[in-house]
């Protein structure tokens, strides 16, 4: 899709899914939008770490802490690519969390040590910003918000 | 098959084929909690057929680490790639394991 400003054109790239709450469906999906990142010329690195990991945290708290890996809920991704940055934007069903409280880090004595709680830090570690936003009596769902500047 | 897994001395190899994420962990994990049932105690994981792994693939990590520990035993990582190096050195699981440029250098040093 090609939008003129005005003053300059530029290429925005958007699409969106949508995907029943189980976990077998994030690897297919993380690799569709990784293809998509690759053809339109996103680094290499990028492509590899940043991109599939975060969207794969994000999509599993979706699936498994908001829907609760119940296949009836449904969980959407959208994604959007411009000139400037990727962000990519996950949707569940849940009433979410405050993500100010849950600021667990390698600093933690029990880091090393626990199973579970490394994905808010992973995502917000590898994008250069993680934006959720809590269901209001406007809005349906959980979402989460990923934006990963392009270099 | 996600992962392929075979004996070398008493070393058992386990390759991750893919990635190693939330889709396939318990998989992953119950895969290799069965060979320590069978009495193995060394276990070598090659991630030179991997993609990348998420918080919950480390997560099996970290915890079948712990279980090989308290066995007696001992879990080593090799081959990892250069993206998957960041991500242990983010999350500083590095300190945590013994991690090997391939896997002949892991087994000769088993």
């Amino acid at each position: 899709m090609s939008v003129n400003d005005g003053s300059a054109s530029v290429t925005i790239l958007r699409r969106e899914w949508t995907i029943r709450s189980n976990v077998g469906h994030i690897e297919p999906l993380v690799s569709e939008v990784v293809s998509l990142c690759l053809e339109a010329g996103l680094s290499q690195r990028a492509c590899r770490l940043n991109i599939p990991v975060a969207l794969t945290e994000a999509l599993s708290n979706a699936i498994v802490c908001g829907n609760h890996e119940d296949e009836s809920r449904s969980v959407s991704a959208r994604f959007e690519l411009n000139a400037s940055s990727l962000t990519l934007e996950v949707t569940d069903d849940g009433n979410g969390f405050d993500a100010s409280t849950v600021n667990y880090s390698p600093a933690d004595s029990d880091w090393l040590e626990r199973e579970n709680g490394r994905g808010l830090f992973l995502m917000r570690s590898l994008m250069d910003l993680v934006e959720m936003q809590r269901p209001t009596c406007d809005r349906h769902g959980h979402t989460v918000r990923l934006v990963l500047k392009r270099a | 098959m996600p992962f392929e897994i075979e004996t070398v001395g008493d070393v058992v190899v386990v390759a991750v084929v893919g990635q190693l994420e939330v889709g396939n962990r318990q998989e992953f994990k119950q895969s290799i909690l069965d060979e320590v049932e069978r009495g193995a105690r060394r276990i070598l994981i090659d991630f030179s057929k991997t993609g990348y792994v998420d918080s919950s693939g480390l997560g099996a990590l970290v915890s079948l680490n712990k279980r090989l520990r308290e066995a007696g035993g001992e879990l080593r990582l090799a081959a990892l790639n250069e993206d998957m190096r960041t991500l242990f050195e983010l999350t500083r699981l590095d300190t945590l394991f013994r991690l090997y440029v391939n896997r002949a250098e892991a087994l000769a040093q088993f």
